[in-house]
């Protein structure tokens, strides 16, 4: 089975490297700040003992206060998998630096998340809606869509 | 000399005898070959994350039937573990038991129509689908034994299955698991070496291994690449 | 190959996405109203006096014996759609083995699938490139009126929003007896036309 990794250790790992990138890390993920979402990650990919290659989701949560973004990452060489999550604050206009150039995968699910949530990512190669068709207005999976 | 080709854009739209589903295709060619491909999705975009927000969680099971309608007991059972695995909740053994072997009869019943459609598109128009969907009907009498339905079933509930299985059931599987065999050899008679299928198939849209695992691909997708 | 890889010259994707965009709006904004049934013949049932030439029956008995599906199938009915034409639930009893992938060789959709708005104007599309006398099956709870799904935003609530159906065969999926079923009716129907009121 996968090993899901301790929020907390990689947490302590991750504060040393990049100093006030941490908001909280639990037993489950760590929530990093949006400013610090691409070094984080890059660090996460390229580090030879975490070596995280595989990403195997991006979602996001809408509280009403904030958008959560959360990324499943698993590392297909040493087994063992992590919740990363980001938060984007306001409802007009959220954006959040794309990580598509470290894992292709992201293309897709970014266009999703943004074609449902609402929230653009800076970087992306090709930002348009995927499953709705263009003109549709308003982003279904908000709270406040009825 | 070569013959001077303009690159053009054709639409392999949601309807066509390969597209599985509603699927489009914006294919950039030259010539014969295909160059650059753009999908374009959402045809059965049904909103069910939507619709799922005003139900309680049992009532989410048969919404989950219909996501991948090929094997609707595994993604009832997805469904069910999560919420299982969120709400600790203890399920008991026979249900466990229950569970993997229906599992395993959709996953066999998914495969067939699989294979038999990849087939259907390779060139044999619809032959071998037909011998598949000869065991699959087997299949699906067992799961209309247990369940009462032949394709949705809604048979996982959140801390066990919904039915006990009839004891024909269980007479029913052990001649239907003996007989199975016969019928895999059947079909690797009949396809293994054929030479258009080969020929087809073989080295054809090679994935390399990085790529794959870089752009998510799961499943028999990521297998396939080593 | 000496081919360069940039964009085909006078195509770009985002316009061809913004103008299906609107194509299928103004669509979803027309659509609204249920198409009324084609049922005339259920009236003229009633009346008793149908006078049906040799032509006639000959013309009706070839078409209802031969109809032949269109390949149109966006969901989970398609499944029991195949069923239906695998060995044991065999329609090629009645003359229905073929199914055409060409809408202009087809007389018959059996819709198999639930409908959503962006799949909406290319279902049209099929069905007025289809050639007289051409009917509609809806299969599926879907079909007849949105099923599980009906209060969705992206869903079409009901093929007769956008084209007419003849029969209609519910269940979810309907089983494979139960889309014979339907094709009888539809073929009772086709046995009461008249080729004066096409």
């Amino acid at each position: 089975m996968t090993l899901a990794l301790s929020g907390k250790e990689v947490g302590t790992g991750l504060e040393e490297k990049f100093p006030g990138s941490i908001v909280e890390s639990s037993q489950d993920s760590i929530l990093v700040k949006s400013e610090f979402l691409l070094p984080v990650a890059t660090y996460l990919k390229d580090t030879p003992e975490l070596d995280f290659n595989y990403l195997a989701s991006v979602t996001a949560v809408d509280y009403y206060d904030y958008f959560e973004v959360v990324y499943h990452l698993t590392s297909l060489p040493h087994n063992h998998s992590l919740v990363l999550k980001t938060r984007c604050y306001g409802r007009d206009n959220p954006s959040l630096p794309s990580v598509v150039s470290l894992w292709r995968g992201a293309d897709y699910q970014e266009r999703e998340v943004y074609d449902l949530m609402g929230i653009s990512f800076t970087g992306h190669p090709n930002l348009k809606r995927i499953f709705l068709w263009e003109g549709f207005e308003g982003h279904p999976l908000r709270r406040d869509y009825l | 000399m070569a013959i001077r080709t303009e690159p053009f854009v054709i639409n392999m739209g949601p309807q066509h005898p390969s597209t599985h589903g509603v699927f489009r295709m914006r294919v950039t060619l030259d010539g014969e070959v295909v160059i650059d491909l753009e999908p374009v999705f959402g045809y059965l975009h049904r909103g069910i994350e939507k619709l799922v927000e005003g139900r309680t969680y049992t009532q989410i099971i048969p919404i989950t039937d219909r996501l991948d309608y090929a094997a609707s007991m595994s993604n009832n059972l997805a469904y069910v573990l999560a919420v299982e695995k969120l709400a600790g909740i203890p399920v008991p053994e026979r249900a466990e038991y229950l569970r993997v072997i229906m599992a395993e009869l959709q996953r066999i019943a998914s495969h067939l129509l699989g294979v038999g459609s990849f087939l259907n598109d390779c060139g044999a128009f619809f032959t071998p689908f037909m011998y598949m969907w000869r065991e699959r009907e087997k299949i699906v009498d067992l799961f209309d034994m247990v369940c009462g339905q032949r394709l949705t079933y809604n048979y996982m509930r959140i801390g066990g299955v919904s039915h006990d299985v009839p004891d024909e059931f269980l007479v029913a599987l052990d001649k239907f698991v003996k007989s199975m065999p016969h019928f895999i050899d059947e079909y690797d008679q009949l396809l293994a070496e054929n030479e258009i299928l080969l020929v087809r198939s073989k080295s054809v849209g090679i994935l390399p291994k990085e790529l794959a695992i870089n752009s998510s691909a799961s499943g028999p997708v990521l297998r396939g690449s080593g | 190959m000496e081919v360069d890889i940039t964009k085909v010259p006078g195509y770009s994707s985002e316009e061809l996405d913004k103008t299906e965009g609107e194509i299928i709006e103004s669509l979803k904004r027309n659509s609204q109203q249920i198409i009324p049934d084609p049922d005339e013949w259920l009236v003229e049932e009633l009346r008793g006096n149908i006078l049906l030439t040799t032509v006639d029956a000959f013309l009706n008995w070839a078409r209802r014996s031969s109809l032949w599906t269109l390949m149109a199938f966006p969901a989970c009915c398609a499944m029991e759609f195949m069923s239906t034409a695998a060995p044991r639930f065999d329609i090629s009893r009645f003359g229905m083995e073929v199914i055409r992938p060409s809408p202009r060789q087809a007389d018959l959709m059996i819709t198999a699938g639930t409908l959503t708005w962006k799949m909406a104007p290319q279902i049209r599309r099929l069905y007025d490139q289809m050639a007289e006398p051409k009917w509609v099956i809806a299969m599926g709870a879907c079909a007849i009126s949105g099923g599980t799904f009906a209060e969705s935003y992206s869903v079409v609530p009901g093929y007769n929003h956008i084209i007419p159906v003849d029969v209609y065969v519910p269940g979810c999926p309907p089983r494979p007896e139960a889309l014979l079923t339907g094709i009888r009716m539809l073929q009772e129907k086709i046995a009461k036309a008249s080729i004066v009121s096409k």
